[in-house]
């Protein structure tokens, strides 16, 4: 099919694009790589009145090391991510996972922001921004917050943004010291979206013992789920074998609560969140 | 309808100027206002490959761009490829598919050369694993890939041996 008629307007500053959004009301779109919102507006699924075109602005497009960590420009394309040197050692976790998201030529045009915004509960991205503590940076005519990203899912391809706000900034603060790292998933096909998939950090206290872990799963609920009951239970125990494995099948068992769709059901995606939560939490330990 | 917007861009080395409605995908546009039908439409939501081209020195989905976005930019399909129809001016990535039997009905073959177009000059020598692992956005119904791999293998043989 075709998409339904729309005005376009394609702005080089972000306060123009603020604007347009500001004065359409809920009918704009922003228009990011356009790798998800194009699949929907030519099948119908969305039919905005107009699309305000991001890929002229500029000043959207950068990735900027500060004293905490990296600063990613909305518009960042998901392959500048995966090519940088700057996020292979700020962020390994994002950069390692990278390559998870779709093919080459999706990541060609797909941007970290637009996926962040799309919500998908089976991205990589929202996940990661959450294992990692990322911080939204959002603006509207009148404004601009921060949203921490654990704050910025609210549900099926829901976020905290209203629709007259814009994502120009995503921060991801440098892992602290002690802190290993892992991604995992499991998909059909490499590049398709994936049936589960996990992200953990873990950080280690001198003894060894676990200080602090995060465990997030995608694929598994209305967007990134975060594995609390799994947290608590390891946090404090030596990442042994058993206690990951006992913190595993908890985060499978409680933490989650999966639909079947037409690509595995609830038994099947319960069972992957369970291997691969065992297996980020023994690769993010040994790594701490 | 929405009023039209006027684009100028290039494709394959040629200046075109033109008036499009903005739902206008790059891919119909390509086919449709240009006649340059050898980028083909598979499913129009990005999966299949088959409409790949190559905007400014990048693979990308043609169904997923608006023909206004590509307004001031370069665009390369499967029509640059050869200078011309006789086997001989044949890009040598094309010798290679033909050699190899890297296609059968050909449906998929010009996402899959505009597709490695870029690839190839980053990495020149890719092996069968990378060649794989980059092909898993283009679907092909016909070969079982494994004939496309060796393709690619040969046709990257020849343009070193072309730039040698
Ligand atoms: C075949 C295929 C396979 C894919 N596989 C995967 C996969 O495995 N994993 C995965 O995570 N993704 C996958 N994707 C999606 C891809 O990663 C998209 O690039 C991404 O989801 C959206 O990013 P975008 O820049 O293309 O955004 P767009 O499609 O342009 O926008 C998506 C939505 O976000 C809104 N938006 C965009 N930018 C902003 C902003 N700055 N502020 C506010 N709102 C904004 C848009 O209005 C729209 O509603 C796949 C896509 C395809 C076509
Ligand atoms: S037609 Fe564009 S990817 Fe299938
Ligand atoms: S040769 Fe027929 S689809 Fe690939």
């Amino acid at each position: 099919m075709k998409p339904a008629s729309f005005a376009y307007f394609a702005p080089h500053i972000v306060e123009e694009a603020l604007a347009l959004l500001a004065e359409h009301g809920g009918d704009a779109k922003p228009l990011a790589g356009g790798q998800s919102l194009v699949p929907t507006m030519n099948f119908r699924l969305a039919q905005p009145a107009a699309l305000v075109d991001l890929n002229g602005i500029d000043e959207l497009f950068y990735i900027r090391e500060d004293k905490n960590g990296l600063r990613f420009g909305a518009m960042t394309r998901q392959r500048t991510v995966e090519r940088s040197p700057l996020a292979q050692r700020h962020t390994p976790l994002l950069y390692e996972a990278m390559p998870h998201i779709a093919h080459a030529q999706i990541r060609n045009r797909g941007t970290i922001g637009g996926s962040l915004a799309h919500a998908d509960p089976a991205a990589e991205l929202p996940a990661l921004a959450i294992a990692l503590d990322a911080r939204m940076r959002v603006r509207s005519a009148t404004g601009s917050r921060w949203i921490a990203a654990r704050d910025f899912y609210v549900g099926l391809f829901a976020t905290d943004m209203r629709p007259d706000e814009l994502l120009v900034e995503v921060a991801f603060p440098d892992l602290p010291p002690r802190t290993g790292w892992a991604f995992d998933e499991v998909a059909r096909q490499h590049g398709n979206y994936a049936l589960c998939g996990a992200a953990a950090t873990v950080t280690l206290a001198d003894d060894g013992a676990v200080e602090r872990m995060r465990l997030i799963f995608l694929s598994v609920g209305e967007g990134p789920v975060e594995a609390a009951q799994a947290q608590t239970l390891l946090t404090g125990e030596q990442p042994t074998p058993m206690a990951i494995r006992a913190a595993a099948e908890t985060a499978a068992a409680q933490d989650i609560d999966p639909v079947g769709d037409i690509h595995a059901g609830p038994a099947f995606r319960r069972h992957l969140a369970q291997v691969l939560a065992a297996r980020v939490l023994t690769r993010a330990a040994r790594k701490g | 309808m929405q009023l039209n917007h006027t684009i100028t861009l290039i494709v394959n080395g040629q200046q075109y100027m033109r008036s499009v409605e903005p739902r206008l995908l790059l891919s119909d546009f390509l086919r449709h206002q240009l006649g340059l039908t050898g980028t083909h439409v598979g499913c129009e939501h990005g999966v299949c490959g088959a409409c790949t081209v190559v905007l400014d020195n990048e693979a990308v989905r043609s169904c997923l761009l608006f023909a206004v976005q590509a307004n001031g930019r370069e665009v390369a399909t499967v029509e640059g490829l050869s200078s011309g129809l006789h086997p001989e001016q044949l890009h040598p990535l094309q010798i290679g598919f033909w050699e190899a039997h890297g296609l059968q009905c050909g449906y998929c073959t010009p996402g899959i050369l505009m597709t490695l177009v870029p690839f190839l000059r980053e990495n020149p020598n890719p092996t069968a694993t990378e060649i794989r692992d980059l092909l898993s956005g283009n679907i092909c119904r016909c070969t079982g890939y494994q004939k496309i791999v060796e393709a690619v293998q040969s046709g990257a043989k020849l343009i070193q041996e072309g730039s040698s």
